[in-house]
């Protein structure tokens, strides 16, 4: 339990809720019920059963052939790019639609950075029709066009981020302006393990689903529950917490939480947050961002939207902080190559969020017979335009 | 005496001016504080500008861009602030977000509010447990206010204890909003300022967000001890004469 949120909301020295009086009926009312409403069996019940009927899990545990051969290790892929709408994502819209509805509320907002969390977004509001308003930066609105269609025709209304540098952690100053400005019957489905205590905690609930899976699967398929290495990449960080989760407390397990480099952590273009760094406040958490000395949040780079964001979220800040995990980084190119090279020695085309997680491989030295689960958070069909035009296909 | 605590026992209907230090020129500062004072505002907010104001509409975003683009930091801040005093006599507090504060340090940021004469400060997105955990014992050792905001949404409990935490005023906002949002006062706005006032709080009570003119100035005036104007001012001082722009603001408040 050491590394799990205290009664104040906080992770060792990150964490709480820094959070303007506005925001404050709202938080509190989620802080208050959140544990209540996901404990009571009938939540688990319907959770569980549109986990498994919607999202189609479990997802599979994969053990990669040919990346193993080439690593000289068991390579296990956790499959969640094969949930319905093709990442992680849903596992937390999911549980967040239920909650919103047990709650009471009429409307759901949601920032997005790659898309992939607002059309999960989007896809729960449909199922359980509700309005749905989704903030998206206008430079993640045209490098993931695939995905802002699939929103529309969700009923989501998407609303282009124009402030800053017009991609997730300004989608994020938006959706947290209107829920200021709607202060009754909203509820804002936060995509990632970060912002104000509760989030960080009811995030990485919904998504440890992903590590309470692998370890079945791995006593299934390896006779342990203890794998050398989980790997995951690390935006804000729930794909991370959720690969994470169940493995924290097993100190032999070594976790891997890989960044995005951008062009390289120190060109300027980078959101390889543990790197450039420092502790601080952003989106209503207090954890590790990037910033000037002033205290002024910077604009983060990356080839990919979903981990181009200048912070992460508390609890990750704390697994650093107390050296639990480690955290990398991965540049844009490794992160490219490392996509084309799971496409052509596995047949499956990751997100290149992902393929983050996946470069790191490259970088690792192992014992045969290792175990190395790495979390393959989300499908590339939405990065094909990238992917295109860098391997000039 | 606290200038803020003075301000409230000598004077009924108070105007109090928001603006975004460094704007519309980095160098405008004091001049724009002076300006106010000579053209009778009542108490000033200096905001320190932060690159991701939340809880601001996109009149006051734009400012606090323009303001970190020409190079502002709470340093400097603080370096222009040195003038203060010269020929401004009226309360003046600082507004701005908690993490330019945190890199500042806190125990840094109160001594540098106290050696410049700032008699306050609004931090919106810094929680009453921190504050009374972490801030507290330096903001009173500096004679510093802190002031809380609540909005209709605030239940009555914390609104009580809102007002044994602070000791200058509390900031009520008309409707849960981002700044530059219109002040509307409907039915459900006036039974909340009603309520608020029959709660007998210690602290004098300042109406803000969605102030514009006189008519919603003298509005806000009957129900709290006056009013604060931000995004209107902002606007206003944009481009042209800074004297002659304010003392055209504020004559509108006059008479
Ligand atoms: C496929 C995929 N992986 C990872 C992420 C990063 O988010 P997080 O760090 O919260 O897992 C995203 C975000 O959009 C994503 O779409």
């Amino acid at each position: 339990m050491k590394y799990k949120v205290n009664e104040k909301g906080y992770y060792g020295d990150f964490g709480g809720a820094y959070i303007p009086e506005m925001l404050y009926p709202n938080v509190e009312e989620l802080r208050q019920n959140y544990l209540k409403i996901i404990d009571d069996a009938d939540f688990q019940k319907e959770f569980h059963q549109l986990l498994k009927d919607y999202v189609g899990r479990p997802s599979p545990l994969y053990l990669a052939k040919r990346l193993s051969e080439r690593y000289g290790a068991n390579i296990f892929l956790k499959r969640e790019d094969l949930n319905h709408t093709g990442a992680h994502k849903i596992n937390n819209t999911i549980g967040q639609i239920l909650l919103a509805e047990k709650l009471g509320k009429k409307r759901i907002i949601a920032e997005t950075g790659a898309g992939q969390h607002g059309v999960a977004t989007a896809t729960v509001c449909a199922l359980r029709n509700l309005e749905c308003v989704i903030y998206m930066g206008e430079v993640d609105i045209e490098r993931q066009a695939p995905n802002v269609a699939r929103m529309k025709m969700l009923g989501a209304k998407v609303v282009p981020a124009s402030s800053g540098s017009k991609t997730l952690k300004d989608a994020t100053n938006e959706a947290m302006r209107d829920w200021i400005n709607n202060p009754v019957d909203t509820h804002y489905i936060i995509g990632s393990v970060v912002g104000p205590h509760p989030y960080p905690d009811m995030v990485a609930l919904f998504q440890s689903i992903i590590s309470e899976e692998t370890k079945k699967q791995l006593i299934e398929q390896t006779g342990s529950d203890q794998p050398d290495y989980v790997l995951a990449c690390v935006g804000g960080g729930s794909n991370a917490m959720g690969m994470f989760y169940h493995f924290m407390d097993d100190e032999n397990v070594k976790l891997i939480a890989v960044e995005a480099a951008g062009k390289g952590v120190s060109s300027g273009f980078s959101a390889a947050t543990t790197y450039l760094g420092k502790e601080g406040v952003l989106h209503g958490s207090r954890s590790i961002l990037m910033q000037t000395e002033d205290g002024q949040v910077v604009e983060p780079h990356s080839v990919s939207a979903g981990l181009d964001y200048p912070g992460i979220g508390p609890q990750h800040a704390h697994l650093f902080k107390t050296g639990r995990g480690q955290y990398v980084s991965i540049t844009d190119e490794e992160s490219l190559d490392a996509g084309l090279l799971l496409t052509q020695l596995e047949g499956i085309i990751p997100a290149i969020e992902s393929a983050h997680a996946l470069a790191y491989l490259e970088k690792m030295e192992f014992k045969q017979g290792e175990n190395v689960v790495v979390c393959l958070s989300g499908r590339g069909d939405k990065d094909l335009d990238t992917y295109i035009k860098y391997f000039n296909l | 005496m606290n200038r803020i605590k003075q301000l409230f026992q000598e004077k009924i209907n108070i105007l109090s001016i928001y603006y975004t230090a460094g704007y519309p020129n980095i160098g405008d500062t004091i001049q724009v504080a002076e300006a106010l004072e000579k053209s009778g505002a009542d108490m000033l907010e200096i905001g320190f500008p932060y690159s991701d104001p939340v809880a601001d509409g996109p009149v006051i975003q734009a400012s606090s861009k323009k303001s970190l683009d020409q190079g502002m930091t709470l340093k400097l801040l603080f370096e222009q602030l040195k003038d203060l005093r010269k020929n401004v006599t009226i309360p003046v507090l600082l507004m701005g977000y908690v993490n330019p504060v945190l890199q500042f340090g806190v125990e840094n940021f109160c001594k540098a509010c106290a050696e410049v004469g700032v008699d306050g400060c609004i931090v919106p997105d810094l929680p009453m447990v921190e504050y009374e955990e972490f801030y507290k014992g330096c903001f009173e050792e500096h004679n510093l206010s802190n002031v809380f905001l609540i909005t209709p949404q605030t239940a009555d409990e914390r609104i009580h204890k809102i007002d044994g935490l602070t000791n200058g005023f509390i900031y009520l906002l008309s409707s849960s909003a981002t700044t530059g949002k219109n002040l509307e006062v409907g039915d459900t706005t006036e039974t909340y300022f009603s309520r608020i006032k029959n709660m007998n709080l210690k602290n004098p009570t300042m109406i803000g967000f969605g102030i514009s003119d006189k008519q919603t100035f003298d509005k806000a005036c009957s129900y709290a001890n006056g009013a604060i104007i931000g995004t209107a001012f902002v606007r206003a001082i944009e481009n042209g004469n800074i004297e002659e722009r304010v003392s055209e603001f504020m004559n509108k408040f006059k008479g």
